[in-house]
């Protein structure tokens, strides 16, 4: 035991001792949090858009008016040909084009009824779609206000948002954003300093010493959940104080987790340094191999149902994708144990799996 | 010259050598660009509908049927009670309750008017807002219906048709867009990681100073250094592109040309800046870890995966020295919207000077240490 308790001291003072890496691995993780909390939003807002206005009458002007007070679009283009238009989309000027035609004031006027179109810039479909929503919205409400007087829908609708009435998108990035950072950062941190030992060739002395793999492994984990238990901590709190995610459930709950999901980063780095034979390989498969698919795979940003199943399944495998359910069922939900069985077993599960791979695969001999 | 020829062959033959490194580098950009672009989509389908219905008339159903007729939803159940359609959606087996309550059909035969209630798990924010759209969307159109079945169709009061197309993606296929962007970040990030990794590590070594005692100069040096990684880039985005076309038939709206060109000037940014972070870390570690962290920062405020407009204006400043930025709004206006050199002028040359600046500081910084 005193051995391995030297082992860990040893690990402490090593990583005390650089103070830059040191300074990267608690500045790093709050630097990204804050920044991606403020940036990544999927609410639009001041859209550069491109009016046609062929007609120019009361009706075309109010109902641009209109649009153009909601808050979602700014006019940055007045187009008077198809080829301008065409001209601002290609250059990336405006998003969304809306066009009159000629006759629209008095085609409402005698028949009743006139169009009116609307352009998106599908490159990002998404933001496509999400823009052409709010113009018919509004100009639905404009048709119901000005134009339907004394004659109201029959079915009127009533909509509850649960969890998040403000439809607030900050709620499902915050917690993403602590997922992802919290994971990557610790398997590269795992990995690579394993992985540095081995190039190294301190490896060599740790493999002839009486410590055996499974000690070493845990050994060195130790200091580095001390590490990311310590960001964990902080990026929760800055979630709360910063982003206003709520906390509606056990505090207790959500530190439990939270060292569960560390751990399973931790051996997961633990797992990739025992097949990385120097840092470069063990940064590829760690950093470059598990960022993308965390980020794009987990329901992080795009949602999971939407996926094709195969992409569904290889998501069920990062931990990721159940850390951030976890979380937002503790904070946002508020929710326990008794809901969150499934994923908290899951995570269980890989911990237990990537801890038995690395010290099945733990070489203690030199090839 | 010939000098510089040498480095670049020593760099190849270790590149070459390294049986480990080299399919990664090569296959996995690729693979993750096909794989991942098909996980890149904002479609919102399949959502679980569950219906509380406590009218159980023909009209009920006929609201039910144009739900799940619609491809949008999907029956996930019929609840009893509104609580027990609220635990479906806290558990997340539903997405969406449907509330329809009793005398909906007696009310709209007799007074003219109904109600509905439409609860959301609007976790997902974005999701929810669309889901919402949907749902209202259906409701309109029954509402049309019920107005025509009663007669009132051709005395519609006067309205106000909205005619929707979308350009340059009619499909509204994601992954026109996302395959370029996709494969643009990950060759930027290996590049990076690659250059600091690799120079960072002779020192560690000590086979720089092993270097710096040949009469090899400091531009010699760099040269051969930032070379072999601008190639391997280019062939890299070249297959991933090839790949994309074949597979997603991604358009090639654009000239073929201007996209390598663009390529060829835009990878000395990353490995520029690759190099820059090697000068400042005397570990792999370090530069990794530095180099990891300006890497995400740069990839998520892209405009890859979250719209650029709806960022503060403080982060728009900021993607300005963001070269993957530059790149992601590069492919988009070219490859799918076929803009011309002329439409990307402010692009191509902000990303000339970030190159030439970020290199210049990079050499600038860079000493030619004991």
């Amino acid at each position: 035991m005193n051995r391995f308790f030297a082992f860990i001291s040893k690990e402490f003072r090593h990583i005390l001792r650089d103070r830059r890496t040191l300074m990267i691995l608690f500045g790093m993780p709050i630097a990204q949090v804050l920044l991606f909390g403020f940036v990544l939003t999927n609410d639009l807002k001041d859209a550069p858009i491109a009016v046609m206005d062929q007609s120019g009458d009361v009706e075309s002007t109010a109902l641009t008016n209109r649009l153009l007070s909601s808050g979602y679009f700014r006019q940055t283009d007045t187009v008077a040909t198809i080829d301008a238009l065409e001209g601002a989309f290609r250059r990336g000027n405006i998003k969304l084009a809306v066009v009159f035609p000629p006759s629209f004031g008095q085609d409402l006027a005698r028949s009743g009824q006139a169009n009116v179109q609307l352009i998106g810039d599908a490159s990002d479909p998404n933001v496509a779609t999400t823009l052409i929503n709010y113009a018919q919205a509004i100009v639905l409400a404009y048709q119901n206000e000005r134009l339907q007087q004394g004659f109201s829908a029959p079915i009127r609708v009533e909509t509850r948002m649960l969890y998040n009435p403000e439809l607030k998108s900050v709620f499902g990035f915050v917690p993403g954003v602590m997922t992802l950072i919290l994971m990557l950062v610790a398997a590269m941190m795992t990995s690579i300093t394993i992985a540095r030992e081995k190039e190294m060739g301190t490896m060599e002395v740790l493999l002839v010493s009486p410590l055996r793999p499974i000690q070493i492994i845990l050994g060195k984990a130790s200091p580095y959940l001390a590490l990311t238990v310590f960001n964990a901590l902080i990026v929760v709190l800055l979630g709360i104080y910063v982003f206003g995610m709520p906390m509606n459930g056990s505090i207790l709950l959500l530190a439990f987790e939270s060292i569960l999901y560390m751990l399973v980063a931790l051996s997961l780095g633990i797992f990739i340094s025992t097949k990385a034979a120097d840092q470069q390989q063990a940064m590829f498969i760690s950093a470059l191999g598990l960022m993308m698919p965390t980020v794009l795979l987990s329901g992080f940003i795009f949602p999971r149902e939407s996926m094709p199943l195969p992409l569904q399944v290889i998501g069920a495998l990062i931990p990721a994708t159940w850390y951030n359910k976890i979380i937002k069922g503790v904070m946002i939900k508020g929710v326990g144990l008794e809901s969150l069985w499934l994923p908290t077993g899951i995570l269980v599960l890989m911990a237990l799996v990537f801890i038995g791979l690395s010290v099945r695969n733990f070489k203690d001999r030199l090839e | 010259m010939r000098t510089i020829r040498f480095l670049i062959q020593k760099e190849f033959i270790q590149i070459f050598r390294n049986k480990t490194m080299l399919p990664l580098i090569l296959v996995m950009p690729i693979v993750q660009t096909l794989l991942l672009s098909f996980a890149a989509s904002y479609e919102v389908k399949n959502l679980a509908l569950s219906v509380v219905d406590h009218d159980k008339t023909s009209t009920s159903r006929r609201l039910i049927e144009r739900f799940t007729a619609s491809g949008y939803f999907k029956m996930q159940s019929y609840a009893r009670s509104h609580r027990e359609a609220e635990a479906e959606l806290a558990a997340e087996t539903a997405d969406l309750v449907l509330e329809i309550p009793l005398h909906f059909e007696r009310d709209w035969v007799r007074e003219g008017n109904g109600q509905l209630g439409v609860t959301i798990n609007a976790l997902n924010a974005q999701k929810a807002g669309i889901s919402n759209a949907y749902a209202n969307g259906i409701i309109r159109e029954f509402n049309q219906e019920l107005l025509e079945r009663a007669g009132f169709g051709h005395a519609a009061p006067r309205s106000i048709q909205v005619v929707s197309s979308n350009w340059y993606n009619p499909r509204l296929d994601y992954k026109t867009f996302m395959v370029p962007g996709i494969l643009g970040v990950i060759v930027s990030m290996v590049v990076a990681f690659l250059t600091a990794i690799n120079i960072v590590r002779e020192r560690e070594q000590g086979t720089i100073e092993q270097m710096n005692v040949t009469p090899v100069t400091k531009w010699q040096f760099i040269a051969g250094k930032l070379l072999p990684f601008w190639l391997l880039s280019l062939v890299i985005v070249g297959v991933g592109l090839t790949v994309g076309y074949l597979a997603f038939h991604i358009p090639i709206e654009g000239s073929l040309w201007l996209v390598f060109g663009y390529t060829a000037l835009y990878t000395p940014c990353m490995l520029g800046f690759g190099f820059l972070v090697s000068n400042f870390a005397d570990t792999q570690q370090q530069a990794i870890f530095s180099a990891w962290f300006f890497l995400l920062i740069f990839t998520l405020m892209s405009g890859l995966f979250t719209p650029l407009d709806s960022m503060p204006v403080w982060a728009q400043w900021l993607n300005k020295i963001n070269p993957i930025h530059y790149f992601v709004e590069f492919m988009r206006l070219v490859l799918l919207k076929g803009a011309h050199f002329f439409e990307i002028q402010r692009n191509f040359w902000s990303v000339v000077m970030y190159a030439v600046v970020v290199n210049s500081l990079a050499i600038w910084t860079y000493k030619k240490r004991v």
